[in-house]
This record gives structure tokens, C-alpha cells and sequence, in this order.
């Protein structure tokens, strides 16, 4: 075994569909592995907010996109023995694959450690894969590989429809599909070719069940298979975008061991060393198979298993991948047992995936082959039926489990249990109350019957619970029973008190979990041991349960322990920023003193690493379970402000049960939630706001729009459909809106805002000591109003500020801090224009932007926060500290190439699912930087230009002389067109898809790949401009081509290409600057 | 809700649990054991070495997948490891009253009826895991509401291989169309096949399954059959329940058989008898090994297995005279997972490479044995 000194790690950069914070925490475990056997360790990943890229992780950290290009380019600087790439995802495979067949990774002697890239490319390539599993007698989906329309057609008639499609070497089933015919197919794999050369057609296995496997194997041929996992959605739908359950419930001994036995197999033929999952078709009829897929490295299915059994699979892979052999390594949760074992588990766990289809405007809500889910949660109990009722409420979208819910309207109730959407699950609970039975929903599901029995229990026993009208009449047996599948006290109360619930739901849940308690029926705290405790461990690894009888750990009741609340499933606009910041909190408690005590449920965090804190509950962030929680835990306090808004929401209810909260108080955030509170607040500080108003009819909406103006910022408290907020521009619009998308009434408000154009969006990131403002950081965006601030590219220090503007936004926050005297971290938006400034909103709690400003300006916003929250005074840094010689750029990373039929145009509704800092000497280097890491490409020929608005051309002017200066060939439509000749930039026309008989059309500039950029901005919202945008942008997004929709950041990134070649950037590492 | 009546385990230590019955409605007694297997309830009720034991399943959730049904013969079952179900009693957290699979027949429940085997869920199998691992493994039994009580009964007292093996010898894979005496010389016929006499000291079925799978005539004699009067190529010793200590009989013949220097192979129960036709000793360990993800490592090798395993006895390694050595040892407490004689084709594993339940990964060790006859 070759000593290994030096070792690079990809990272998988920013969150988005199919690829999310599971490689943070893979990632961070293979840096821990390594530097406990004191390897150097150089990071890539722009990805700021994540935990990996945090002080102390790595050696050396760059926030530099993960490209080939970039990644030569650190290589040839910093000269590492050897490389990993099996831990960010399908992003460092791919560059990992591209690197080794260019010959730079023998150029500068880099050796892959772990599975060897030829392996990789066995299971990537998918004729390769059959070949090589065909080699030992696995069988695999009949597919053919093509490369063009015409074969997949000629395929496709062969095999016989349906048929599946799926593009070779891309993340989470992008450009897949099924088809039911040629049209379908000819659309589908002309979209798939644009993402992968190579397009696979195959037979579709429909209804078959889908089980998976995560197997280890080490360099001495030693082989485990750490976890199998179980999709309660049968074949047809991506894993990722199935509830998944672990381990199996459906399979027999047989199965189970015959399905391991040929993943085994598998693994030693192909050569994995490391970390490998596979994945099976299997008739639900017999034992036969086929394998869909081979990944080759650390995945979200391995997070999860990591996560399920409590076996770290991608710290053992670090470790393998150095060349120990799994008998070398202990079990880190038993310390006295080896690693090489296979977890038992006595428990069940259930993934559940999390969707906000219901933030874009025209996305298809059907789930499939393709990846739409952004997060996932993981729910954990002694019964399937209680794990699921956990998870339902785990996911955030307002259910309280899977029964006992608001009425969801189906139209046709057959079609919503064939036809799966993100709701598939309500609908089958619906189907159970009107009568379906569990055959009926099996023909039409394909569901395992196991599982629809299970739901049945639950079904079976709320109508029991109904029969009763009081918590005091409820059978003992019958409460416990609903306690132990899953039934929180709410949908208990909501069951027996039916309507009364809505008059006093604090009343009537109070009068549940009081008779509750006196019946004794209480939950209990069980160990994930990895060995369904056959040995003594010493793990803190928790979960609740209400099967069960004896707690497994004693309580000390010292009050010495500090319990931060999490963020929960990663959703848009909560993500990996708040893991960073709970993960912080965590350290600081531990750091001061105190026993750190995390609540978490989502399986692709590090906060939910065992080892990150003293005690780890993985449950729900209900007000139910968080007080079962603390009055075990009898904690010093909890710390609510750094997992974004779900804690932050608990405050109210907890102040009000006693609970020690850290920080600020529950009134004062109250204060900053409540929109009248807070407006009054300001008013009486003497500190302007857009001007807004709650209103409940139309009349008085046209009042106020004639008062205020257009155009204005319109949020319904009750949504139909779409997205939850608009801005609307005229009468006509703001008709539209509120007649499509809401329901104006008493019940339902409308809040109209007062909307301000052109202006500056500007971020204040701080924290304070009893109403002191101790370190903050200003940020300002680049785009003007109305992006949405987790949408807009934001740079950090401003460069364009006036002086006047940040000395008024620090005394407005001074002012502010002092109100409500707030103690910990704090966020205030800002709009400035001309040097009048207006706030916007104030969270008392952490923001999205606090690790990206805290990694710029290297001073830790959670490490004061949490120090201040645990009663230290802290001193403010020297205002050296503040006064920075680079930028840091922070830009947002879409997935809408996922979401078919989404209009990828960006406004006051968060859209965006992750995002990326980058570090430069001036604006344009950390422009540069941060767009190449979030997918845009540097055009080399041509443009296609169509600008807007009049302001919007005029604003995108220079650029386009730029982009003709650069030598590329502008494409513009027709009023672009114009504009640009007429201002002496020579601009080619092209037509919109609404006028289909001129010539040349933009859409065929976009399928020849005649252009490699596209600046598309809406003018307004009519129906012919949006549609014909929308199809332009759609086509772009849907073609691979790089898309931008807004002037400002369009000319950013414009100014930044034309001004600095690639090459010179300078590879500077985060400690450089 | 289930209309289910109260069931109660109590502990020879006092200790109760409360449940609710789903099997037959009847007392029970005997040794409580755990298995921590997530798979595989119908082979390990059937499978002989649970016989006179209460088996605790770890996994939350029993019955899933239903029975599947009664194929073969009583001498070789389809998918059982033995003729009836040998447990007194099968307790649980979660019984599934809806079970699901292509070749289930019948569910648990029904099953257990019809053998008169009680079953209990509703039980914090966890807690009562955890109780048996600090006191290790201790007599119970089981009362349900509405019918008498038992006394304790410690089926370690008793000698469960007599009561497990085969009453009179079988032959698998037979020459010919008709029987042939056992005694008859060995006239390989055209296929070269080779004879293993299998003693069977209560034996799983699956491993008559492995040997006439890989084309050997099998002749299975009962746990005290003199066998070494008998033509054969190798030897081959089953598992069983209970203490080595009863078979002195068994020990005797193979001690006998080992000079004869034909190749001997012993499973479990076999690898505890071999070792002490060696002269090496037994003891009773705290809680056993029954699970399904144990880990051992082929002695003075990188090679590593899991494997299935139950048992409560192991071989002490120290006791191992001079010519014989370990061959496995269990990764996670040291203890002894087979041996090997130095120079002649002896070995056995305490271990279970035939599975049924759980992992496949050792069923080489059938192959091993069968390339030295």
C-alpha cells in the first residue's frame, strides 16, 4: 500500500433535483476519515453554505465549479497523490471519468483511489454494463443504446410499447421517460440526446417492485451488504421521487438472500472498491429479476442507508478507498464490534420524498422516471404504520399524517391512484374512506398489498376513534393503539371532536395529550444500535416510539444539555444554509460546555450525523414531539433561531409551555412575524416600508392599487394553484391573479404591497447581544427588486452602494436590534433607491446568506449567535476584519431543466434549489466563477437575444455591444432586433414561435444548436408574450442551452466573459484570499 | 381493532410482558431466546436447533409474507428445514394480520394454529432482548387469558438431539431406482457418484438440499447410529439443538471414523461433536449467536464472511489439541466459528453454510468438502 499524503476531493457544488445535501454529508465524513489518518485534503466545491466547506474540513477548500477545466487546474497547482471522486455525486463522476480519459489525471500522477474509473465506466455505459453483467449470467432490462430519433423509433416497434428512455451518464433519471407511443418517444429522445450522447430504449417493467441494495466491498474482496430498501411505489417511478422503506417487508428469506447474493456478485465481477448500490426490478409473481442500475459510488440511497442503520458508509468507503480492509474498521456506533458486519435493524424506516410542484407555474404534477422531488425526510418507528404517519407530517405540505387531513379535492379518483402525482399518498387514503378495497387499489396502483393493508389499519382505526366525542370516553386500548400507529394528538383530537376542533384547537389538543397522560400512554426512547441491541452500544442515536415500554437511555436531568431545533426535509428556500448553521450551533454548545442536543429528520444532513452532537433525535419538529422531547431532556434551553422557519414558528407555543428558549424572546419574534405587529413597530421607529395593506374584497383592493399605483405585490393567504405570490402590473393582470389563482374573502386576505421598481435589494446579516448589534454583514443584490432574495445573485461586500445607503441601513437595524432587543442572529432586507431605504422583512432568526457572508469574511455569524444565546458577552471584531480586498458572489442553481413544462423565469416566489459562493479580486472574477459553477457556459458562437422592455434593452445595450465586440453572432427578435441595428449593433432577426411561417425561426436556431447562449426577458404578462417566452425558455432549459431572464445579471455575466478570459483566473484557495 | 386475547411472558426471573395472541390459544414453556434476523420466520421455526425454545424476533414486524406452503416430504421439505415447527412459541412486536406473497399459502397465524404453537405480539421485543442480553438466556413461558398456566420446562435437561434426529436411516441421490442396503460395498456408478453419510443430530433441510445438489448420495442415519461399520467417502455432521454433552455416542463414532482419514465435515452442532472427538471442550454461552450478520474470519487470512448462526454452545479454542487448530473466528467477540485438523481432511464450522435463513456467502465450504472426497 502506497503512502498517500495528499488527496483531492470532489464536491458536487450546488443543491438541485437528483443531486442534494447527501454529498455534503458524504463528503464531510470522507474528510473526516482521511484527516484521522492524517492525509492532506483538498477540497472542491463552490457550494458555500454546505458543512464540508466549512474551517477546519479540509486543508485546503476551493470554491471553484467542478469542472474538468477548474479541476486540472487546482490539480497542476496543488499535486495530489490521488483523488476521490465517489462522494459528490454524479457531477465528480462525471468529471472524474472526463479527467482520466483526457490523460490529466497520469499527466500530474493523481492516482483514483477507490473504485477504479474503468469500473465506473462499466456501470455508466450502458451497453458496457450489459455486457459486463452478462459476462456472470445477471440478467438486465432488454435495452438498446441509440444515438439518434430514427433508431429509437425502430427500437421501440421492436421491443413493443410501453417503453422506457433514459439517457446514459446523467444524475437522477434527467431526460428519462416513459412512452406509450412514437410521438411521445420522437419528443422525448430528441430532449434526452441533448443531454447525453448515447439514449436508451428498453421494455417498460411497469408495476414490478423496485429493491435496492448498498453494498461495500474492500480491496481484499470482502463484501456487505450494509442495508436493502424497499419502494412502496412500485417500478415506473424514480427511487428518489418513491417513499422508500427499509429494510425490505415484503420479500422472504428467499428473496432477500437471492436478490444480496447477485448484488454480491455484481460488485467483485465489476471490481467496486468502496461504497456500490444496486437496483432491481423484481416480479412481484416469482423470482424473477432484472438490474436497472449499478451506481458506483456514495448516493442518496446510501445517505439514507447510512442514515437507516447508522452505519457510516461513506466514512468506511474514505477509509476502503485508502486500502484497509473492512476487518481492519470498527463499528463506530458499537466501538466493540467489527465493521465488517451487516446491520440488523429493529425498527422501520421510511423515506418520504418532499416536492414543491406547486411553485411553478405549468409543471406537471405527475411523478415518474425522472427525479422532482428537492428533499426527503426520514421517519423511523416499530411499525410501518407508524413510520409513515410520522413522515406525512415530516414533509412539511401541511397534512397531520395520513388521515384526518383537510379534504383534498380529486376529480377522478381511479386516475390519481393509476396516474401518480406528488399526492398519490392522499389519494389512496382518500379511496380507502370512500370504500375502495385494497384489491381495487392494487389493480390500480400496483402497490404491494402489504403496504395497503397497513394503511387500512390506520383507515380502520381513525373510524374507530370517530365513534367518540371525547378524549375521556376513549378506550385505553384503542388510544394507545392509534398512539402506536402513528396517530399524533392532533389528528386524535381531530377525530373526536370533528368541527368543535376548529373553535379552540389549543383547548381540545390540550384535553387529548392531558388524558393522554394520565392513561400512562406515553412514548418511549430506543437506541439505533446497528445490532438490534445483541451488544451493548453506547450510542445516541434516538428515535421516539410509542411500541415500546422502556426507555434505552437514562436521563440526568442536570440541565445541562442545549437542544437546537433543525430546518427538517431540505424544500425551496430552506436547504443546506441552515444544516451549516444548526451544525454550528451544535459545536459552539459543545465547545461551551454544554451536552449538544439535535432534532432532525432529514436524512442528507450533517446535523443529523451522530457524531456531530451529544445526542441525536431523529424525529419530528411537531410542537407534540419537541415537548415529549424536552421534557425527557429537562435541557438548559433550546436554540430555535438557525434552523429557518419551521423552529422559528414553535416559539409562540413553547414560551408558552415555559420552555427555555435561547436568545431572543418569543414576543419579540412574534413581533417580527406578525405583519401588523411589525408594521406598527416601524411605524412608531419612524422607519419606512412599502406601503401594504390586508384587504378582503375588490373594492377595496382598487382603492388601495388607486393610492399606491402599479404595480404592485399581491400575496393571497389561500392559494388555488400556482404559485403563492404575483406581481401584477395593470388591472387586467390583477384581475387575472386573483380570480385564477386565489380566493379573496373574510376567511382569506389579500395582502397588496406597494411594489417598487428599479430598486436595490440589500441584505443586513447580523447578530446582537441584548439588542446590541455585535458583527453584521451587508450584502447587496444584483438584480433589482423583485427577484426573490433566495433566487438573486448576491455580492458580498456591496460595490455599489453609496456610502449614505449603508450608513442609514445600520442605523435602521441598530434601531431595530434595540426594539426588540434581540440576542443572537438576526436578517433584515432592505430595498434603497436613491438613497431612501424601505425594510422589507425581518426574520429573528438565521438567514440563507449566513455561511456565505460568514465564509467571506471568515468570521463564524453562528459561533457568536450561539455564545450570545448562551448568556456570554461577546466583543464585537475589530473593524479591520470588515474591510475586505476581494468579493464573494453567491449565485443561485435552477433545476428546472426537471420540471417539465415550468416557465423557467424567475420572480417573487423562490424558484431556485440551491446555490454557490465564489471568491475573486473584483466583481467580475467572482461573477465568472459563480455562474460557471451553477451550469452556464462562456458562448463561443452565437447569441439569441430577445431583451424585454424598452428599459430592459436600453439596460442590456452595452452588453450586447460586448457580446459584438467578443465576436459573436447576435440572434435577436424583432423588436431587439431593431433596437440593436439601430443603435449600430448588427443583430440577425428571428421569429417567435406565434408566427410560425417566417423564417428563420428562434426555436430551430435552438434545436440546431446554432447558439450557445440565451437572454429571454418577459415584457410583461400578457398571454401571446408569456407563451411565446415561455416556449423559447422552455426550449432552452429543456435543450441544455445556458438561460438567463434578467438584465442585470445577463449583463454581469457578459461584462465578466468579455472582460476576463478563463485562464486567467487565478486558482486562488479560500485561505488565499 | 383486533379482538385478540391477553398474553403474558413471564421469566423464570419474575419478569412479565404483556401481549396479545395471534397463534394457537394455549400455554407454552421453554427457553427464551432472540434471534436478531430481519428475514426468514418460517425456516427458523421449522429448523430443529429452536427446538424447546421461545424465539424473540428483534425485527419489529412478524408474518409479512405468510407461509409458504408444505411441499415434498416429511425426510426433505420445499421450503421448511424440517418436518414441524420445533419453537414452543414466536413472540413479537407487530404481528401483520394481512400478509403478502406470490407463494404464501396461508398466513402465520393460521400456521401456528394448526401446529399449536403460540404466538405474542405487542411485546417491546427490544426491552426483552436487552433483559436476555444482560441475564442471558433464561426460561419463560406463556400464559394466555382464559386458559390454565404451565410449569417452566428447561429443555437443555433433556436430550434434544435424540428427540430431534431422524428415527432410521435415509438415503438421498440413491444408485439406483430401488433401495439399496446400507452396507452394501460402494460400486460407484457411471456418474462416479460418491456416499456421504449424513448423521443427523436434528437437522436443517437445507443441508441434505446443498449435498444432493451437488450430485452426492446421501445416507442420513440418526444421531446414534453406528456408522462406522458403513462404506462411505466422507462424513458429514449435522446441526442440532441443545447441549453437545448428551451426544457421547455421536462422539464416539466420529472419533472412531476419524481413523479411518476419509473426509469429515461438521456444521454447528457437527463443529461442537468434532471438537470433542478431538478431546477439546464445550460451555454454554451468555445469550448465543442467533442472527443473521455475524461476522468471521477464516483464521490467518484477509478472508472475511457473514453468516448465519444459532446456537448456544461453543467450541473453546484453547481446549484444541496440538494437531487441530481454529479455522474461523467470530470477528465481534473472538469466540471459536470452526476448526481444522493440521493434516487430515477434518473441518467444521459453527456457523450455517447452507443459510436457509440468511446469508449464502460461506456455501463454498459444501464445495470445499465435496473436492476432497
Amino acid at each position: 500500500m502506497e503512502k498517500i499524503n495528499k488527496v483531492l476531493l470532489l464536491g458536487s457544488g450546488a443543491l438541485k433535483i437528483g443531486e442534494a445535501g447527501e454529498f455534503d454529508y458524504s463528503g464531510a465524513q470522507a474528510l473526516k476519515a482521511l484527516r484521522e489518518e492524517g492525509v492532506q485534503t483538498v477540497l472542491i466545491n463552490p457550494n458555500i453554505a454546505t458543512v464540508q466547506t466549512s474551517d477546519g474540513m479540509a486543508d485546503k477548500i476551493y470554491f471553484l465549479p467542478v469542472t474538468p477545466y477548474f479541476v486540472e487546474r487546482v490539480i497542476e497547482k496543488e499535486r495530489p497523490d490521488g483523488i476521490l471522486l465517489a462522494f459528490g455525486g454524479q457531477t465528480a463522476l462525471n468529471c472524474g471519468v472526463e479527467l482520466e480519459t483526457s490523460g490529466v489525471l497520469e499527466r500530474y500522477r493523481v492516482r483514483v483511489l477507490g473504485t477504479p474509473v474503468r469500473a465506473i465506466m462499466d456501470t455508466e455505459d450502458r451497453e458496457l454494463f450489459v455486457e459486463r453483467l452478462n459476462e456472470i449470467g445477471v440478467n438486465t432490462i432488454k435495452s438498446d443504446a441509440v444515438e439518434s430519433v430514427e433508431d429509437a423509433l425502430r427500437v421501440a416497434n421492436e421491443l413493443g410499447y410501453p417503453v422506457i428512455v433514459r439517457a446514459a451518464y446523467a444524475l437522477g433519471g434527467l431526460g428519462s421517460g416513459f412512452c406509450d407511443n412514437d410521438t411521445e418517444l420522437a419528443a422525448l429522445v430528441e430532449k434526452a440526446l441533448s443531454f447525453s450522447p448515447q439514449v436508451l430504449v428498453e421494455k417498460s417493467l411497469k408495476g414490478w417492485k423496485e429493491v435496492e441494495y448498498e453494498v461495500v466491498r474492500d480491496r481484499f474482496d470482502n463484501c456487505i451488504t450494509v442495508c436493502n430498501m424497499e419502494n412502496f411505489d412500485p417500478l415506473g417511478i424514480h427511487t428518489g421521487e418513491s417513499i422508500v422503506v427499509a429494510p425490505s417487508q415484503t420479500l422472504s428469506n428467499d428473496d432477500y438472500h437471492f436478490l444480496r447474493s447477485i448484488a454480491i456478485k455484481i460488485v467483485r465481477h465489476v471490481g467496486i472498491v468502496g461504497e456500490c448500490n444496486v437496483q432491481y426490478a423484481y416480479d412481484p409473481a416469482s423470482m424473477d429479476y432484472r438490474v436497472i442500475e449499478v451506481n458506483a459510488r456514495l448516493s442518496r440511497s446510501s445517505a439514507l442507508a447510512s442514515k437507516a442503520t447508522g452505519y457510516p458508509l461513506a466514512f468506511v468507503a474514505a477509509k476502503l478507498a485508502l486500502g484497509y480492509g473492512l476487518f481492519d474498521l470498527r463499528n463506530s456506533v458499537t466501538q466493540c464490534t467489527s465493521a465488517f458486519f451487516e446491520p440488523a435493524l429493529d425498527y422501520v424506516v421510511v423515506k418520504i420524498p418532499r416536492w414543491d410542484l406547486g411553485k411553478f407555474h405549468g409543471v406537471d404534477r405527475h411523478i415518474g422516471s425522472s427525479m422532482k422531488s428537492v428533499g426527503e425526510v426520514m421517519a423511523i418507528g416499530r411499525t410501518f404504520e407508524e413510520a409513515i404517519q410520522k413522515g406525512l407530517r415530516m414533509i412539511g405540505q401541511g397534512m397531520h399524517g395520513f388521515v384526518e387531513n383537510k379534504e383534498l379535492s380529486i376529480e377522478d379518483l381511479d386516475r390519481a391512484l393509476s396516474e401518480p402525482t406528488d399526492r398519490r399518498i392522499f389519494a389512496i387514503a382518500k379511496a380507502m374512506t370512500h370504500g375502495y378495497s385494497v384489491d381495487r387499489i392494487h389493480e390500480l396502483t400496483k402497490i404491494d398489498r402489504w403496504f395497503l393493508y397497513k394503511l387500512r389499519n390506520i383507515i380502520d382505526t381513525s373510524a374507530e376513534l370517530e365513534k367518540f366525542n371525547s378524549p375521556d370516553d376513549l378506550p385505553e386500548p384503542l388510544f394507545r393503539l392509534a398512539k402506536q400507529q402513528g396517530f399524533s394528538d392532533f389528528q386524535i383530537a381531530r377525530s373526536i371532536y370533528k368541527e368543535v376542533l376548529n373553535k379552540d384547537t389549543d383547548l381540545c389538543m390540550s384535553a387529548v395529550r392531558t388524558r393522554r397522560k394520565e392513561l400512562g400512554i406515553l412514548p418511549v426512547v430506543k437506541q439505533i444500535d446497528t445490532l438490534a441491541a445483541e451488544y451493548p452500544a453506547a450510542t445516541n442515536y434516538l428515535y421516539l416510539t410509542y411500541n415500546g415500554t422502556t426507555n434505552d437511555v437514562d436521563y440526568k436531568g442536570d440541565h445541562r444539555s442545549v437542544v437546537v431545533l433543525g430546518s427538517g426535509a431540505y424544500r425551496i428556500g430552506s436547504s443546506v444554509e441552515f444544516d451549516w448553521c444548526s451544525v454550528n450551533a451544535l459545536l459552539t454548545a459543545r465547545k461551551e460546555g454544554y451536552r449538544s442536543v439535535m432534532i432532525n429528520y432529514n436524512p442528507e444532513t450533517v446535523s443529523t450525523d451522530y457524531d456531530i452532537c451529544d445526542r441525536l433525535y431523529f424525529d419530528e419538529l411537531t410542537y407534540e414531539r419537541v415537548m415529549d422531547i424536552l421534557e425527557l431532556e429537562n435541557p438548559h434551553g433550546v436554540i430555535l433561531s438557525v434552523g429557518g422557519q419551521i423552529p422559528n414558528n414553535l416559539a409562540t407555543r413553547l414560551d408558552a409551555a415555559h420552555v427555555n428558549i435561547l436568545g431572543t424572546s418569543a414576543t419579540s419574534i412574534d413581533r417580527a412575524e406578525d405583519r401588523h405587529k411589525f408594521s406598527a413597530m416601524l411605524d412608531t421607529l419612524g422607519i419606512d416600508q412599502p406601503r401594504w395593506r390586508e384587504l378582503t374584497d375588490f373594492d377595496d383592493i382598487e382603492e388601495f392599487v388607486a393610492e399606491v399605483g402599479f404595480p404592485v405585490l399581491v400575496r393571497p393567504s389561500y392559494v388555488l394553484s400556482g404559485a403563492a405570490m404575483n406581481v401584477c402590473a395593470n388591472d387586467d393582470e390583477l384581475h387575472r391573479f386573483l380570480k385564477l389563482a386565489a380566493n379573496v374573502s373574510k376567511k382569506h386576505p389579500v395582502v397588496v404591497s406597494q411594489f417598487i421598481q428599479n430598486a436595490k435589494e440589500i441584505e443586513m446579516d447580523a447578530v446582537a447581544e441584548n439588542g446590541e448589534i455585535k458583527a453584521y454583514a451587508i450584502s447587496e443584490h444584483i438584480e433589482f427588486a423583485g427577484v426573490h432574495s433566495g433566487d438573486a445573485t448576491i455580492q458580498f461586500p456591496p460595490q455599489k452602494l453609496y456610502v449614505e445607503t449603508m450608513r442609514r441601513i445600520k442605523k435602521v437595524s441598530a434601531k431595530i436590534a434595540r426594539e426588540l432587543n434581540i440576542s443572537g442572529p438576526f436578517n433584515i432586507q432592505f430595498l434603497a433607491k436613491n438613497n431612501d431605504i424601505k425594510v422589507i422583512e425581518c426574520n429573528l432568526r438565521a438567514s440563507r446568506s449566513f455561511p456565505f457572508v460568514s465564509k467571506v469574511l471568515k468570521i463564524n455569524f453562528i459561533d457568536l449567535a450561539t455564545r450570545i444565546m448562551l448568556g456570554q458577552h461577546v466583543e464585537k471584531p475589530s473593524k479591520s476584519a470588515f474591510d475586505l480586498d476581494y468579493v464573494g458572489v453567491k449565485a443561485s442553481q435552477f433545476s428546472f431543466s426537471r420540471l417539465g413544462g415550468a416557465d423557467p423565469v424567475l420572480g417573487v416566489d423562490m424558484a431556485s434549489t440551491g446555490e454557490v459562493g465564489c471568491l475573486g479580486d473584483d466583481t467580475n472574477e467572482a461573477v465568472l466563477k459563480a455562474l460557471l459553477a451553477v451550469g452556464m457556459r462562456i458562448p463561443h458562437r452565437a447569441v439569441l437575444l430577445s431583451t424585454g422592455t424598452a428599459k430592459q434593452k436600453a439596460d442590456m445595450l452595452d452588453a450586447a455591444h460586448l457580446l459584438h465586440k467578443a465576436g459573436l453572432t447576435i440572434y435577436a427578435t424583432g423588436g431587439t432586433c431593431q433596437y440593436l441595428n439601430e443603435n449600430g449593433i448588427p443583430a440577425v432577426r428571428v421569429y417567435w414561435p406565434s408566427t410560425p411561417d417566417q423564417q428563420p425561426q428562434a426555436i430551430d436556431l435552438l434545436h440546431n444548436k446554432q447558439v450557445d447562449l440565451v437572454v429571454n426577458m418577459p415584457k410583461n404578462f400578457t398571454g401571446t408574450e408569456l407563451s411565446n417566452g415561455q416556449k423559447i425558455r422552455r426550449a432552452a432549459v429543456d435543450l441544455n442551452i445556458p438561460l438567463l431572464t434578467n438584465p442585470r445579471l445577463a449583463t454581469a455575466f457578459i461584462r465578466a466573459f468579455t472582460a476576463l478570459p478563463v485562464d486567467d483566473i487565478e486558482i486562488k484557495s479560500w485561505d488565499e484570499y | 381493532m383486533q379482538a385478540s386475547k391477553k398474553a403474558v411472558l413471564t421469566l423464570q426471573d419474575g419478569t412479565t410482558f404483556k401481549g396479545y395472541s395471534f397463534g394457537y390459544e394455549g400455554p407454552a414453556a421453554g427457553e427464551v431466546v432472540f434471534n436478531t434476523a430481519m428475514t426468514g420466520y418460517p425456516e427458523s421455526l421449522t429448523d430443529p436447533s429452536y427446538e424447546g425454545q421461545i424465539l424473540v424476533t428483534t425485527f419489529p414486524q412478524l408474518g409479512n409474507y405468510g407461509v409458504p406452503p408444505s411441499g415434498g416430504e416429511d425426510t426433505l421439505q420445499d421450503h421448511y428445514e424440517g418436518s414441524r415447527i420445533h419453537c414452543r412459541a414466536i413472540i413479537a412486536q407487530d404481528y401483520a394480520f394481512h400478509h403478502s406473497h406470490w407463494l404464501a399459502d396461508r398466513s402465520l397465524a393460521q400456521w401456528l394454529k394448526e401446529e399449536k404453537i403460540p404466538g405474542i405480539y405487542g411485546i417491546d421485543t427490544r426491552a426483552l432482548t436487552k433483559h436476555l442480553r444482560q441475564h442471558g438466556s433464561m426460561l419463560g413461558k406463556i400464559s394466555i387469558e382464559g386458559y390454565p398456566e404451565v410449569d417452566f420446562y428447561d429443555p437443555n435437561a433433556e436430550n434434544l438431539i435424540a428427540l430431534t434426529s431422524c428415527k432410521e436411516a435415509v438415503v438421498y441421490n440413491e444408485f439406483g431406482e430401488a433401495p439399496a442396503p446400507l452396507t452394501l460395498p460402494l460400486a460407484p456408478d457411471v456418474k462416479g457418484r460418491k456416499t456421504v453419510v449424513l448423521v443427523d443430530c436434528g437437522i436443517k433441510h437445507n443441508i441434505i438440499r446443498c449435498l444432493v445438489r451437488r450430485g452426492v448420495r446421501v445416507v442420513r442415519v440418526p444421531w446414534d447410529y453406528d456408522f462406522t461399520g458403513l462404506p462411505y467417502d466422507g462424513l458429514f455432521i449435522s446441526n442440532g439443538p441443545g447441549n453437545p454433552d448428551f451426544a457421547t455416542v455421536t462422539v464416539e463414532n466420529i472419533r472412531k471414523a476419524m481413523e479411518r482419514k476419509t473426509p469429515i465435515c461438521g456444521i454447528c452442532m457437527g463443529n461442537q461433536l468434532l471438537a470433542k472427538a478431538a478431546t477439546a471442550k464445550t460451555y454454554k454461552l451468555k445469550y448465543g449467536h442467533r442472527s443473521h450478520n455475524q461476522p468471521v474470519r477464516r483464521a490467518g487470512t484477509n478472508q472475511c464472511f457473514v453468516t448465519s448462526q444459532n446456537h448456544g454452545f461453543a467450541v473453546d479454542t484453547n481446549t484444541l489439541p496440538e494437531d487441530w487448530e481454529a479455522l474461523f473466528i467470530n470477528m465481534n467477540d473472538g469466540t471459536n466459528e470452526g476448526i481444522r485438523h493440521r493434516s487430515l481432511p477434518f473441518f467444521s464450522a459453527q456457523f450455517h453454510p447452507e443459510a436457509s435463513s440468511g446469508p449464502r456467502d460461506t456455501e463454498f465450504l459444501f464445495d470445499e468438502f465435496i473436492a476432497l472426497l
